[in-house]
């Protein structure tokens, strides 16, 4: 009872994505894992609109997102498990779950996908002088206590960083009636997307300090004040410019971690670069039969995208459980280089690339009228150019894969000027 | 006064299209949009330029579910203007479970003659 054709870990838009199409594409027995109360993952507190423009052509919030797709998965009769935590994936992608109703279980399964997703950067990891008192919350963790707990969160707020869930939150705190002093960004540029700067923050009066960062947090119980500085390039405090701001909360979006413990203990091979599993083109890890897709891969930020590289994660899952061979032959390794920071997937089997090959990477500065070149073993192959790149958004360039296809390449380094 | 040439950034969708829109303070036929990469943006542009609108989320009580709040939305974009008298009346809302997504939670939000809907279905706790 316990043998499966796929599980999915992760019940969130990456997990429910990849299941549904895992059963679609002939894979019977597909078991999703979720931890929490319920499935929908962290677009059950994202109760914002902006979801779904490239899947469903529509303008929804990320309740209705998810919903859609619960819907779906349960009118397709695939199994889920709620409450139900992944102690381990070992050989043989035997998975070890813990839950209150059923206690230690053993599953096995012919393949698995991983949809973790990440997690926030918490305030341990940014050293900020001060002191220790309440009121210090990630801007992820204050949004599920407004959106989906009921708790009113601060009345008078700071937001360090400006991370789209810092900026959502600017907005959605404004609306409830507190007063958000400013957003503070160490970089020279925010790290959200424009859309939210405009619509959080421009819309409200809210300001954002680029190129300042949090230097002190005041307070015994609760936070009281915190001090905000001005960086130099080199993004250290400039003495002199501290402005107090009295608050009794600060929300950090400072970043985003893909949550890969169980990837890591399970010996799949992970980016430096992207903290997730290296990838090929048809999102298998490391670990033959082991496929990721989502935010434990890469931070995405648009959960349309993560639906769509979940499908096809899902597709060569199903493809692997049901037996159906993957060809050998070349494999040409992508790497990053010259103003980009990572690209995904890491590596093209050449024989099972699709008609086109689609890479993602994100850029390490702004870059104006960027221009991307895409050279196969040194010399260019394709060209894109963008108005506008910026490390807050990240980049997919589609090209055919004629370009690359019999031609035995090494390597595909991608590079922006 | 507005500038007759203005930079906006499409906020329709998560790509954030960079448009120029010329004759901003004009009426509605005068304007020029470039840059948008859908008809939605151009639309976008045109009702940025003459009457702004936004979809406001928020959430509301619920009683007898396993969560407090339930997720909500206009239904359709109200005036920039009329955004925090909706929230005003948003505020004050509390339903009973089970409720289906799409179900009217208010029919006439503050006036605005648009509608307040639930954003999931919440179940009654067991």
């Amino acid at each position: 009872m316990n043998e499966y054709d796929v599980i999915v870990i992760g019940g969130g838009p990456a997990g429910l994505a990849a299941a549904i199409e895992c059963k679609k594409s002939g894979a019977d027995r597909v078991l999703v894992l979720e931890r929490d109360r319920e499935l929908g993952g962290i677009l059950q507190q994202c109760i914002h609109n902006g979801f779904g423009l490239q899947i469903f052509k529509t303008e929804l919030t990320g309740p209705e997102y998810a919903e859609r797709f619960i819907t779906e998965l349960r009118s397709l009769g695939i199994e889920y498990r709620l409450g139900t935590m992944v102690m381990s994936l070992g050989a043989d992608r035997v998975v070890k779950t813990m839950s209150p109703t059923d206690g230690l279980c053993t599953l096995s399964a012919k393949a698995v996908v991983l949809a973790m997703g990440c997690r926030e950067r918490p305030r341990g990891a940014l050293a900020i002088p001060g002191t220790r008192p309440a009121g210090v919350f990630t801007a992820g963790t204050a949004q599920r206590y407004m959106n989906m707990e009921g708790y009113r969160v601060g009345k008078d707020v700071v937001i360090l960083g400006s991370g789209d869930i810092g900026l959502i939150m600017a907005r959605r705190l404004t609306l409830e009636g507190a007063r958000v002093h400013a957003v503070a960004e160490l970089m020279p540029y925010s790290n959200g997307l424009t859309r939210n700067i405009v619509q959080c923050l421009d819309d409200y009066g809210v300001p954002l300090l680029l190129s300042h960062t949090v230097t002190g947090i005041r307070g015994r119980d609760r936070v009281e004040a915190v001090v905000i500085s001005r960086v130099d390039e080199n993004r250290r405090p400039v003495p002199g410019t501290e402005r107090v701001y009295d608050c009794d909360t600060l929300l950090l979006s400072v970043g985003l971690i893909p949550e890969n413990e169980l990837s890591r203990k399970a010996g799949i091979e992970i980016d430096p670069r992207t903290n997730g599993p290296m990838v090929n083109e048809s999102m298998e890890t490391s670990v033959p039969g082991v496929f990721a897709c989502g935010n434990v891969v890469h931070v995405h930020d648009l959960v349309d995208y993560v639906t769509e590289e979940a499908r096809r994660a899902g597709r060569f899952a199903a493809r692997y459980a049901t037996g159906k061979s993957f060809a050998d032959g070349n494999v040409v390794k992508t790497a990053a280089a010259g103003g980009v920071s990572y690209v995904v997937a890491q590596s093209l089997r050449e024989s099972n690339l699709d008609e086109k090959i689609e890479l993602f990477l994100r850029v390490k500065n702004v870059y104006r009228n960027a221009k991307f070149v895409v050279t196969a073993d040194g010399s260019p192959i394709k060209t894109f150019n963008k108005k506008i790149a910026t490390p807050g958004e990240m980049q997919h360039l589609t090209f055919d894969s004629a370009l690359i296809k019999g031609r035995s390449f090494r390597k595909l380094t991608v590079e922006v000027e | 006064m507005m500038p007759d040439i203005q930079e906006l950034v499409c906020i329709v969708c998560p790509l954030g299209c960079r448009m120029t829109v010329s004759g901003f303070s004009g009426d509605a036929a005068s304007i020029a949009v470039e840059g948008n990469g859908c008809a939605r943006g151009a639309d976008y542009a045109v009702r940025e330029a003459t009457a702004p609108t936004r979809t406001v989320p928020s959430t509301v009580g619920i009683r007898g579910a396993a969560l407090p709040r339930l997720p909500v939305k206009t239904a359709r974009p109200v005036p920039k203007g009329a955004i925090m008298a909706c929230m005003r009346v948003i505020r004050g809302v509390s339903v009973d479970a089970p409720v289906a997504m799409g179900a009217v939670i208010v029919e006439d939000l503050a006036g605005t003659g648009v509608q307040l809907v639930a954003t999931r279905s919440m179940l009654a706790a067991e």
